[in-house]
């Protein structure tokens, strides 16, 4: 019976080819927009918990605050927040705040000094020192961009540092500022042009920065991935990758000997929240006599969350008002399906003389009337996973179709169909056959 | 066959534009009989079709139609009634526009809940009968007006009703095309089918085995005819 129904129902719409295709127009339109919001919101929180990942959530920035800053539990990328070079978030102080000085940052000691009192459940605190931002590493003719970065053994860890050849920045490195190296990959490619990774370990690089030189012993090198979110136009052999050397040699040319955040990483098994409140409660009383700065911390677990949170209400807020043009849609099935009524007023009064019960031609026409939404619903999938794809691929991030979302359109276009033909087939079931007979 | 006793129709009962349409008609037919109605327009022939077409109910009297009183049917009950015991055959045809001959044949089946297979070989049984047979796929539009009618008729008879209620079938076609359609009446009366036909040509009735003439709303005269068909 249904599968009859439905064969009449797709007959009178080939009938009507224009007429039938307007109408799904809007549906069309609707639920292309639905999809193609939800597709690029996928995936771009998809792309952000990537990008965040890279980190690691067990890491924990530890930040020094303006202690009259009122941070309540307000997620920090609702604030303004940077990266942290050495692997975290933290918050951009206010532009009225004034900036810490010197010895308001927290000294080697006092970071030596935090990772001895949490031994243990953490696997060390991570620092770095950025040198200079756009450096040349040269060899001869050949160079490659890179930025520099005075970092310690911890930073292998906390920003999930993968290598290739050699090995990391470690503590002897730093305890005897040796002249080492980490570079990357395309770093090598730039530089050494043929060279492996392991041909380019032992080898000299010169570095050109702020009118200085510099030499260094090349120890390890790592796995270069492109950062998903950047949309770069910049030539291969142009693109900039960091250079790590040991912090301690960093540290000897800077006048700055003190830092402004460091990023301790949790050891496996430890919850992150409750940590992250123990730091804080143990910075409080070294910084107790420090009136106006004091140390706050803060997890990627946390901010991880919120930040995907956001992003998928953001998503959800868009494509609810996408789905008005929907409500839109489903009128304009319902007004159709009134036409449709009308016109075929004596087809309804001979289908009763025959024995159709009101039922029948009910479900005749709700038949219609779901048809007409699902084939609009279906042509909206597709056009909104091509449009969803298109957009993906122009902000270069992954592209991420939830089935479940695909599967509860066409259902949910369906009801549309069901919900605004009804009262149209409805209003066909209760005809008067002689009247609808009559009917010219 | 039909049992109808004392039917009244009136329209806009209790108000001073009280209009009654059938005043009292008796009205009997017994099985295999072939009765013509005729009267002028306006006689009422059209309503009393419609209440023994289960279509509407008399606003008094009562009717049985093969031994089973209709009065106190629900609609849907009535939508049964018509489905498995009339057959209708209209002036204007009422063929379903867009689906073959074939298809229209089958629509009483449907409504019975026949299957697929089982309903294309009747009706393609019953296309042939009527012979059109080689017409089965076409649609409405793709045939002449008697052909129209002839798919009507197979249509009529496809759930094996036990009355035809014809409400001028020839009105539409002209007169040698209109004869051809009451030869298949004719036809089908022979093999033993009740047919009530409804028309204004007293020529047309005279075929028929008896003619019951109605003149505002009352049943003027009754007559058996020589020579025609079954009375």
């Amino acid at each position: 019976m249904i599968f009859e129904n439905i064969l009449l129902a797709i007959g009178s719409l080939r009938a009507n080819k224009m007429r039938s295709l307007l109408t799904m127009l809007g549906i069309i339109i609707g639920i292309t927009s639905v999809i193609a919001i939800m597709t690029v919101g996928n995936s771009m929180s998809a792309s952000v918990s990537d990008q965040l990942s890279v980190f690691g959530t067990g890491n924990i920035s530890v930040y020094i605050q303006e202690k009259s800053e009122d941070t309540g539990n307000t997620p920090l990328f609702m604030r303004s927040a940077t990266l942290s070079e050495s692997g975290g978030i933290v918050p951009d102080s206010r532009s009225s705040s004034k900036a810490p000085d010197s010895e308001d940052l927290m000294t080697q000691d006092m970071i030596d000094a935090f990772a001895e009192a949490f031994r243990g459940r953490i696997d060390g605190v991570s620092q770095a020192r950025p040198v200079a931002d756009s450096a040349q590493a040269r060899d001869g003719e050949l160079y490659a961009n890179v930025s520099v970065y005075g970092v310690n053994a911890a930073f292998e860890n906390a920003n999930r540092i993968e290598l290739v050849a050699g090995r990391f920045i470690n503590a002897s490195d730093v305890a005897g500022n040796r002249g080492v190296a980490v570079v990357s990959e395309k770093a090598i490619q730039n530089m050494f042009a043929g060279e492996t990774p392991e041909g380019a370990l032992g080898r000299q690089l010169k570095t050109y920065a702020n009118g200085g030189i510099n030499v260094y012993t090349i120890v390890g090198v790592y796995k270069y991935t492109r950062s998903v979110l950047s949309v770069s136009s910049v030539a291969e052999k142009d693109i900039r990758t960091n250079l790590y050397i040991p912090v301690s040699v960093a540290m000897m040319d800077s006048v700055e000997k003190n830092f402004s955040s460091v990023t301790a990483v949790a050891a496996k098994g430890v919850n992150v929240v409750s940590l992250t409140s123990e730091i804080e409660n143990y910075f409080r009383s070294v910084y107790a006599r420090n009136e106006d700065f004091g140390v706050a911390a803060n997890n990627m677990e946390s901010e991880l969350s919120a930040i995907t949170n956001a992003l998928d209400q953001i998503s959800m807020a868009i494509a609810l008002i996408a789905a008005i043009s929907l409500l839109v849609g489903g009128i304009g099935v319902m007004n159709i399906m009134l036409v449709s009524v009308t016109e075929r007023t004596r087809e309804i009064g001979t289908r009763k003389a025959l024995g159709a019960r009101n039922s029948h031609i009910r479900l005749q026409f709700v038949t219609e009337a779901a048809i007409i939404a699902v084939i609009g619903g279906v042509i909206g999938i597709i056009l909104g996973v091509s449009g969803g794809t298109a957009l993906v691929s122009f902000l270069d991030v992954p592209m991420i179709i939830d089935p479940l979302t695909v599967f509860g359109t066409i259902v949910f276009s369906m009801c549309i169909g069901i919900f605004f033909g009804y009262y149209p087939a409805n209003k066909a079931a209760k005809l008067n056959p002689i009247d609808a007979l009559r009917y010219e | 066959m039909i049992d109808a006793e004392n039917i009244t129709k009136s329209y806009f009962t209790g108000t001073p534009n009280e209009l009654t349409v059938l005043k009292n008609v008796n009205f009997h037919v017994e099985k295999g009989e072939f009765v013509a109605v005729v009267g002028a327009s306006g006689s009422g022939k059209s309503t009393l079709m419609n209440i023994l077409g289960a279509l509407d109910k008399p606003t008094s009297g009562g009717y049985a139609l093969d031994g089973e009183p209709l009065e106190k049917l629900s609609d849907n009950q009535l939508s049964a009634i018509r489905n498995r015991k009339i057959g209708f055959v209209f002036q204007n045809f009422n063929l379903i526009p867009r689906v073959t001959a074939l298809k229209n044949v089958e629509l009483p089946l449907f409504y019975m809940g026949v299957g697929g297979a089982e309903r294309e070989r009747k009706s393609r049984e019953l296309l042939e009968l009527v012979e059109m047979a080689d017409r089965a796929k076409h649609v409405p539009n793709e045939l002449s007006g008697g052909q129209k009618q002839r798919v009507a008729i197979a249509r009529s008879l496809a759930n094996d009703p036990a009355i035809i209620l014809a409400d001028e079938p020839t009105g539409a076609l002209d007169s040698k095309t209109g004869l051809m359609v009451m030869d298949i009446f004719t036809r089908i009366n022979r093999d033993g089918r009740t047919i009530v036909l409804i028309t204004h040509n007293p020529e047309l009735a005279r075929m028929a085995g008896r003619v019951i003439t109605l003149s505002d709303g009352e049943i003027i005269s009754d007559e058996r005819v020589k020579g025609g068909a079954i009375a």
